[in-house]
């Protein structure tokens, strides 16, 4: 993207026109997101900054907010309940979707894209659709309101995102390494515990990932299939929103973003491991 | 599988079975050990994911009710003529004396009224009278006098040609009515009145918007995409960072701070006061409208446009804009008779998915959306929480989902299920 | 299997039921959260358990979505609530569909303490043969006190954009709308629902609304009407009286109450039916019904107890030491052009003006 030295004037200004407008749009990615963590210290109950906050006054910044989200029950079931519901789902979505993604990987799969498109439906089906759907089954079978029903709702909307991640690191997959494995006199259980699966691994994790932070996130059927009981975060959130904005919603949101950093970091470090172990570099 | 490839150079096996047959059989295998593989998994989505979803659609044509609330008035009016001039005879009358009691006794006979209100009002406030009145009768000798004193609506044409129209055990009403259309007394179809038309307006209105929000997406995703996908590996790794941070960040921190941002007394606002564009009293209204939905959106699908346009960018080698460059062609040339055509692809695969994915939002238009900007999901959650219309909710959802599919199907021809790839 | 030893199985688990029953149930309620399950908590719910140490009260803040969830709940035959909070529309509609219990209130509610039975001291507000009356609250009017010069006195003064600029705060639904744009357009409050009857009555309100459709911001919860007034996003807000009262006398935002054409409404318990703990419920409604009961409600939010012998016992705010009195919405000073919610009307009407008020505003 360097300019070249010959460029020329017209070329010259185009250039920093487009520099300006990337800037523009980088601006718009992350500044509503960035915008957040001062407005979650604001000691007035408002969603803007004060005058005083501006002034730097260190009265104006107070952590009040952080605070009533460590103490209120409300917001400490919200916490727990995501945290079970996330885990179990998580378990059970990369479970399934590890061992279904294997399956399709194999040549010659029979109907392969239709049962990978019923797979991956739960992620393409509007939420909305998906929430209506479990809310009438889940109380017709006496789901509707328990922890079970919602981990399982969550877990059958994560599954695509496992399924997607694992296969598409089997797609890479150097099928000759299992090859050379069995010609050196392995079963086909060693093969696969010693070489298949420290090679999927970290798709295998990232799947998981995407499960996890697809529940983590996920507010549309949790408000359907679950109650007040299985109230999560995001739940908590929405009707909070609803209900009446008050900074602790910016508080609770700064934290889920130095979460989403931390994931985010920890996905780039797999996706070294991976090209490191298979050789690839970085393009 | 390594033994199938090391039988290919023999006739027969070491146990002298042929080798097609032992092909075959090891091909079976594999074909079995696959699909044993994913069957937890099918079985999974099965129950807990697409039976709900097809349970739910049928309820857009059930119709049962009907013969639960009525089971002696449906066989009954079978002999009644929908073109009669003569509402049914005291027999009907009698049935229906009977089935009322009882339903009024169970008390889920209002159940009915409320699903005949649907179809033409003041059913709902019939029923309900009725059931009052019928607890305290005793069965009638003249069980057509005794309806009538109830209620003169027994003794109408338009009443009678309801209930027959609406007896059997499926309906096309929901459908009707979610296209805002409806059945006349005389059996034919119409559209409904001027203001009690919504949902077609309302399925362009979701149309419009989430074609707006996805050329949106295109304008603001492709230099971003352009310029990470030319910058040196190191440059761009930094700056995908910023693409992915919101990409990870919960959504409802998204929405959030989107009405922080836009609210008549929030940040942009008091920026624009600040800096003298704007009066106090004339600040803008960026949310609770179609703006509202319109800004959030954008943001929050912004990252599934620019992440299917870069890994596309990514495999355009730049010396082919240098040589079209190098043969005379102006940067302008260059960029789209070469770049742009190679880059029509990743442009489909996001535009589809982010208008996939804007079609049926839910959340964002709920919070930030006010009355103009919500949209058919806004309706279907109205319809399952708030008035109850399970039957119209389910229609709706039908409708919609149909919509999804086919974009589904689009996007599988475009890119393909299978070369689906995320982050 | 012979009877003696039927019987004592019969026994054995029953006595097992009783023993896991007082030592521990708990009970789920469902009612609106804020502000208002806070006053249930303190005046009902902490109490009776402090009396009852087997009995945990779990809130459940559903209930806006209660009649939905509870049809559903029913229909599947599992219903996992044991009281529902419902306005008394809501709790018709559910009783005429056999969805919630009906009620004996003679022999299930408490008399008061001169021995009036139940059924006498609610009086006119049993509406329903499931419903347990227990507040009168009313959708009222709150108003920026710092914009106006001349604040305004009267519900036409809501319809006159032009002496009262600024947008309006009023809930999606159309009740009290309606009645609202009928007596701002000249109709006597005592006429409105002869009005509302006749298909040009409705056409009549539509209309009226429609002179302020543009400036209307439209809230579905409780709590948001009091934060558009707070920030001073409008100029009107409608809502319920007690979160009003609230913001205006705890939170001392500049804001003053409009209690012309007040609507006044009920809000009460229903107990669904196949509640997993009814025979649980039926003693805590006994108590969380009596007569002192409903007066401490009124200690904590500006609700009216709706037992005749509750009404003189209705003292201070607990926590303000404000008489709570004058801010009852059937204060007598209040109560002046109030309307009084014709719940048959609107039982019959809903569905239909529902889905005609919902196209309305997709217009």
């Amino acid at each position: 993207m360097a300019l070249p030295i010959h460029a020329t004037l017209g070329e010259r200004i185009w250039h920093y026109c487009f520099m300006a407008i990337c800037f523009a749009i980088f601006t718009f990615l992350i500044f509503p997101i960035l915008i957040i963590l001062p407005l979650s210290f604001n000691a007035q109950p408002f969603f803007s900054f004060t005058s005083e906050m501006l002034h730097l006054q260190p009265d104006a910044y107070t952590t009040k907010w952080y605070q009533e989200f460590f103490t209120s029950l409300n917001w400490q079931g919200a916490v727990k309940n995501s945290f079970i519901i996330a885990f179990f789902s998580t378990i059970i979505s990369t479970f399934l979707g590890t061992l279904a993604a294997l399956g399709l990987s194999k040549p010659d799969f029979p109907f392969k894209t239709t049962i990978m498109g019923l797979l991956i439906s739960p992620m393409v089906v509007p939420l909305i659709i998906s929430a209506a759907g479990m809310f009438f089954f889940y109380s017709r079978i006496g789901l509707q309101g328990t922890h079970i029903g919602v981990i399982l709702a969550h877990a059958a909307l994560a599954t695509p995102f496992v399924v997607i991640t694992v296969t598409a690191t089997l797609t890479g997959f150097d099928h000759s390494l299992t090859r050379a494995a069995a010609s050196l006199g392995s079963s086909p259980t060693y093969t696969f515990f010693h070489v298949t699966v420290p090679l999927i691994i970290p798709g295998v994790i990232s799947g998981g990932l995407f499960a996890f932070i697809t529940s983590f996130d996920e507010v549309v059927v949790v408000l359907f299939v679950g109650s007040y009981n299985q109230r999560t975060i995001p739940w908590q959130m929405f009707s909070g929103i609803r209900e009446q904005i008050s900074p602790t919603i910016m508080a609770v949101a700064t934290i889920l973003i130095m979460i989403s950093v931390a994931l985010l970091i920890f996905l780039e470090l797999m996706r070294r491991r991976t090209e490191r172990l298979r050789g690839i570099t970085p393009h | 599988m390594a033994d199938a490839e090391a039988e290919t150079e023999l006739i027969t096996t070491a146990d002298g079975i042929p080798l097609k047959q032992a092909l075959k059989k090891a091909l079976w295998q594999r074909k079995k050990t696959a699909l044993l593989l994913v069957s937890p998994l099918f079985l999974f989505v099965l129950i807990t994911f697409l039976i709900p979803i097809f349970d739910m659609l049928t309820r857009s044509v059930d119709n049962s009710i009907a013969g639960e609330q009525f089971p002696s008035v449906v066989v009954e009016i079978q002999r009644w003529d929908l073109d009669s001039s003569e509402i049914p005879d005291e027999t009907t009358f009698q049935a229906l004396f009977k089935d009322f009691k009882a339903g009024a006794e169970r008390k889920t006979i209002s159940r009915l009224g409320r699903r005949l209100n649907y179809e033409m009002s003041g059913m709902s406030g019939l029923f309900r009278k009725t059931a009052r009145k019928i607890k305290k009768l005793e069965a009638p000798e003249a069980a057509t006098e005794v309806m009538i004193a109830i209620d003169k609506k027994w003794g109408k044409l338009d009443t009678w040609r309801l209930i027959k129209r609406e007896s059997g055990n499926y309906t096309n009403s929901y459908y009707l009515a979610a296209i805002d259309a409806e059945k006349l007394s005389d059996g034919s179809l119409a559209m409904k009145a001027e203001d009690r038309q919504v949902y077609v307006a309302l399925f362009w209105r979701t149309i419009r918007l989430s074609i707006t929000i996805t050329i949106l997406t295109i304008l603001l995703g492709y230099p971003i995409a352009y310029l990470l996908a030319t910058l040196k590996t190191k440059t761009s790794n930094m700056l995908i960072i910023l693409v992915l941070l919101p990409f990870w960040t919960s959504l409802l921190v998204r929405t959030s701070a989107w009405i922080a941002l836009l609210q008549k007394e929030g940040v942009i606002n008091d920026i624009l006061v600040a800096i003298g564009v704007l009066n106090d009293d004339s600040r803008l209204a960026m949310i609770h409208n179609e703006a509202g939905t319109i800004i959030a959106m954008t943001h929050i699908l912004l990252p599934f446009m620019i992440l299917p346009l870069f890994s596309v960018m990514k495999t355009i080698p730049p010396s082919w804009v240098r040589a079209a460059r190098s043969m005379g062609a102006t940067p302008f040339t260059a960029f789209r008779r070469v770049y742009l055509p190679n880059t029509i692809a990743g442009i489909g695969a996001g535009g589809i998915l982010v208008f996939i994915l804007a079609i049926g939002y839910y959340i964002t238009p709920a919070l930030v959306g006010g009355t103009k900007g919500t949209l058919i999901s806004n309706f279907i959650a109205y319809h399952v929480s708030t008035s109850l219309n399970w039957g119209l909710a389910a229609a709706l959802g039908t409708i919609l989902l149909l919509l999804v599919l086919a974009l589904y199907i689009l996007y599988d021809k475009v890119v393909g299920i299978s070369n689906m790839k995320l982050g | 299997m012979n009877k003696l030893l039927k019987q004592t199985l019969l026994a054995t688990v029953a006595a097992g039921v009783v023993a896991t029953a007082q030592a521990e149930t708990t009970m789920v309620i469902v009612s609106w959260g804020g502000a208002y399950t806070k006053s249930q908590q303190r005046a009902y719910h902490q109490p009776y358990m402090d009396a009852n140490p087997g009995i945990t009260i779990v809130n459940d803040d559903s209930a806006s979505e209660g009649a939905s969830k509870l049809r559903a709940q029913v229909e599947a035959g599992n219903v996992t609530w044991d009281l529902l909070d419902a306005e008394a529309p809501n709790a018709i509609t559910l009783c005429d569909e056999g969805l919630v219990e009906e009620i004996n209130f003679d022999k299930d509610l408490a008399p008061a303490p001169d021995g009036t039975p139940a059924s006498v001291d609610f009086g006119k507000s049993l509406v329903s043969d499931c419903f347990i009356p227990q507040i009168a609250y009313s959708t009222t009017l709150g108003y920026r006190s710092d914009i106006f010069d001349v604040g305004p006195t009267k519900m036409a003064d809501v319809f006159d954009l032009k002496k009262f600029p600024g947008k309006r705060a009023l809930e999606k639904r159309p009740d009290p709308n309606l009645e609202w744009a009928l007596i701002a357009d000249g109709v006597d409050p005592k006429d409105v629902y002869k009005v509302l009857d006749t298909e040009e009555g409705i056409d009549r309100a539509f209309k009226k609304l429609d002179t302020i459709k543009d400036q209307v911001i439209w809230w579905t919860k409780g709590s948001q009407p009091m934060q558009l007034l707070a920030d001073g996003e409008v100029a009107f807000g409608s809502g319920y009286n007690g979160r009003l009262f609230e913001a205006i006398e705890v939170d001392k935002q500049p804001i003053k109450m409009l209690w012309d054409a007040q609507a006044i409404q009920l809000d009460g318990w229903v107990v669904p039916k196949g509640a997993p703990h009814k025979e649980e419920v039926m003693k805590y409604l006994r108590f969380a019904t009596d007569t002192q009961r409903l007066a401490d409600q009124a200690k904590f939010i500006s609700y009216g107890p709706l037992r005749a012998s509750s009404a003189p016992m209705v003292g201070k705010h607990a926590d303000l030491g404000i008489d709570m009195g004058p801010h009852m919405p059937t204060a007598p000073a209040n109560m002046k052009g109030a309307i009084f919610y014709d719940f048959e009307w609107w039982a019959d009407n809903k569905d239909d003006l529902a889905e005609r008020f919902e196209s309305w505003l997709a217009k």
